[in-house]
């Protein structure tokens, strides 16, 4: 079997619309469902995906999401144009944030989501450049079926 | 479950049925399609919620439940009512719920069991289920049967959420049963027991057995059927005898929050209304909205059993007509002490099934070709979810189009400009 992604999805996640925040997470649940993914790996792509796409609208304004599914993983590449992140491992850690009062009270920005995005894929790499934006790569594996 | 769906729970009179997508675009699960100007009901996918019959602007949409007269069979030789905590919500100036009971003595019925008893019981149950910490929260309730279904068609990753205990009628029918066998000495096939049910999801889960290995009823009535038999029967009631025996938890079931609220906890959440309901489990699967939050109540109808389609009255003024009700009522008059019942009398006799309808193959390579398909053929479509081809949505009707039960050609608004130059 090939390599070759069979689906992709790309998505533009905006920037200045909490509300709308998990719209991509959502097509890729329901495209997920119907190709009889395991429900705990698409519990764990739900979620890097919803905690990716809101640290794209709370720090950079949006960005874009590429979603890559072959029969073997699960590629989710979030790509925004913000600050970047001057000390990943420092991001990294749980509680850590940056994320404005305003955000917090909103009940987002309590320092899990680059833990979580971590925690629930398979493998996650982030690259940053300050002043220029961030993109994180996470991988989920899609596990055979028994 | 396997929701044996030779069942059905909403069924269509096709002469009233006009074909338009008023339906079609509120079912929840897209389980309707309009095929040669007839709406069409997919019964693997309905979850009996009722949006349809509630909706249907020709009153062509019918919840199916039993006749009355069933009630009659000679095979019974005792006959409880069971009825819902909403049924109380339906009638004017009722301020003694006794009426209610001694009414329905004077329609049929032998004896009766209010379902708000068992409501209660299950409230104390998962106090005591909460205080023994073995619970992984948040909960989910499982009261509301079409929200049940909705997880095992949509959410297979929140079955595991869901509050494993028989529902409020469940545990009436049963106890009902077996005191009218002791008080009788009939065969517990003699007693006939019926509940009267709000909604179309209630029969459908009682009739079929969601969670029950044999179904516990022998019939599940329409509130409304039985309102109207009720209605001059209770107006001949001069003094009522004390029969009604529940308390404030037990009828506030009937509204949204009511289950929540009888569990003492500070962090719950109640949603009602369906797109809300889908919502909070769309949240809740992206494992967010769970923080703190102890106890999850759902209901498909807006406002709780009160909105249930099978009712008269309007969901708020029924749900006002409670409040009044209950006012003096004491907090709980059953307690799981008194009924002396072992654990397993409460619990789930068999997990209820998930549904793999939303699955395009079991292959996932094949399935992964439709996927491709489907969504190449969804970027042709105008993406206006006007359902005039017949189906809800573009994506709906790429669906269709892709497992071959539609044509391209029934998009009456397609770009054909982007057809040709993809075929050419």
């Amino acid at each position: 079997m090939t390599n070759e992604a069979k689906l992709r999805f790309e998505f533009d996640v905006d920037g200045d619309n909490f509300t709308s925040a998990g719209t991509a997470s959502e097509t890729v649940k329901y495209n997920l469902k119907q190709l009889g993914i395991a429900p705990d790996i698409i519990r764990r792509v739900a979620i890097v995906m919803y905690e990716g796409e809101i640290n794209m609208v709370i720090h950079a304004k949006g960005g874009k999401a590429v979603v890559e599914i072959d029969s073997d993983e699960i590629n989710i590449t979030l790509k925004d144009v913000g600050p970047g992140i001057p000390d990943i491992n420092l991001a990294m850690q749980e509680g850590w944030s940056t994320a404005p009062d305003n955000i917090r009270s909103l009940g987002f920005g309590a320092g899990m989501g680059l833990p979580n995005m971590k925690k629930y894929s398979d493998k996650m790499e982030i690259e940053s450049v300050v002043g220029e934006g961030t993109t994180v790569k996470m991988c989920v594996k899609i596990r055979k079926e028994a | 479950m396997s929701i044996s769906k030779q069942l059905h729970t909403v069924t269509l009179d096709t002469d009233k049925c006009k074909g338009c997508v008023a339906c079609m675009k509120r079912c929840p699960t897209e389980a309707i399609r309009v095929r040669n100007g007839k709406a069409q009901i997919h019964y693997e996918k309905c979850i009996g919620c009722g949006e349809c019959v509630r909706i249907c602007p020709h009153n062509a949409k019918k919840a199916s439940f039993d006749d009355f007269d069933i009630i009659f069979d000679k095979k019974y030789k005792y006959r409880i009512a069971l009825p819902a905590p909403s049924l109380y919500g339906q009638f004017e100036h009722l301020d003694n719920l006794n009426y209610l009971a001694e009414g329905l003595l004077k329609i049929g019925f032998d004896d009766i069991f209010e379902v708000a008893r068992g409501a209660e019981l299950v409230s104390e149950y998962t106090r005591k289920l909460f205080e023994s910490g073995k619970l992984k929260t948040p909960v989910i309730s499982t009261a509301c049967p079409a929200i049940v279904e909705l997880i095992m068609i949509r959410f297979h990753n929140l079955k595991d959420r869901l509050l494993n205990l028989l529902t409020p009628a469940d545990i009436s029918a049963k106890i009902a049963r077996e005191e009218a066998v002791r008080k009788t000495g009939y065969k517990p096939e003699e007693i006939g027991v019926f509940f009267i049910s709000p909604c179309p999801a209630k029969v459908h889960a009682l009739k079929t057995g969601l969670c029950e290995n044999n179904p516990v009823v022998d019939g599940v009535l329409s509130s409304s059927e039985c309102y109207f038999r009720l209605l001059p029967a209770m107006k001949k009631v001069e003094n009522p005898r004390d029969l009604s025996e529940i308390g404030v938890f037990g009828i506030s079931w009937a509204f949204s929050g009511g289950e929540a609220a009888s569990l003492l906890k500070d962090r719950y959440l109640a949603a009602d209304g369906m797109e809300n309901v889908l919502n909070v489990l769309k949240e809740l699967e992206n494992g967010k909205l769970a923080e703190g939050i102890e106890f999850i109540e759902l209901n498909a109808c807006v406002g709780g059993c009160v909105g249930g389609v099978l009712n008269v009255e309007n969901p708020f003024v029924a749900k006002a007509k409670l409040m009044s009700q209950r006012k003096y009522l004491p907090i709980s008059k059953n307690h799981l002490a008194s009924y002396n019942r072992p654990d397993e009398f409460y619990v789930w006799e068999k997990a209820p099934e998930l549904q793999d309808v939303m699955r395009l193959d079991e292959n996932l390579d094949v399935a992964m070709e439709k996927l491709q398909r489907i969504n190449r053929i969804t970027e042709l479509l105008p993406a206006l979810d006007c359902g005039s081809c017949g189906a809800p949505s573009c994506r709906a009707f790429a669906m269709d189009v892709a497992e071959g039960t539609a044509k391209l050609t029934d998009c009456h608004r397609i770009d054909l400009d982007k057809i040709l130059t993809l075929k050419g």
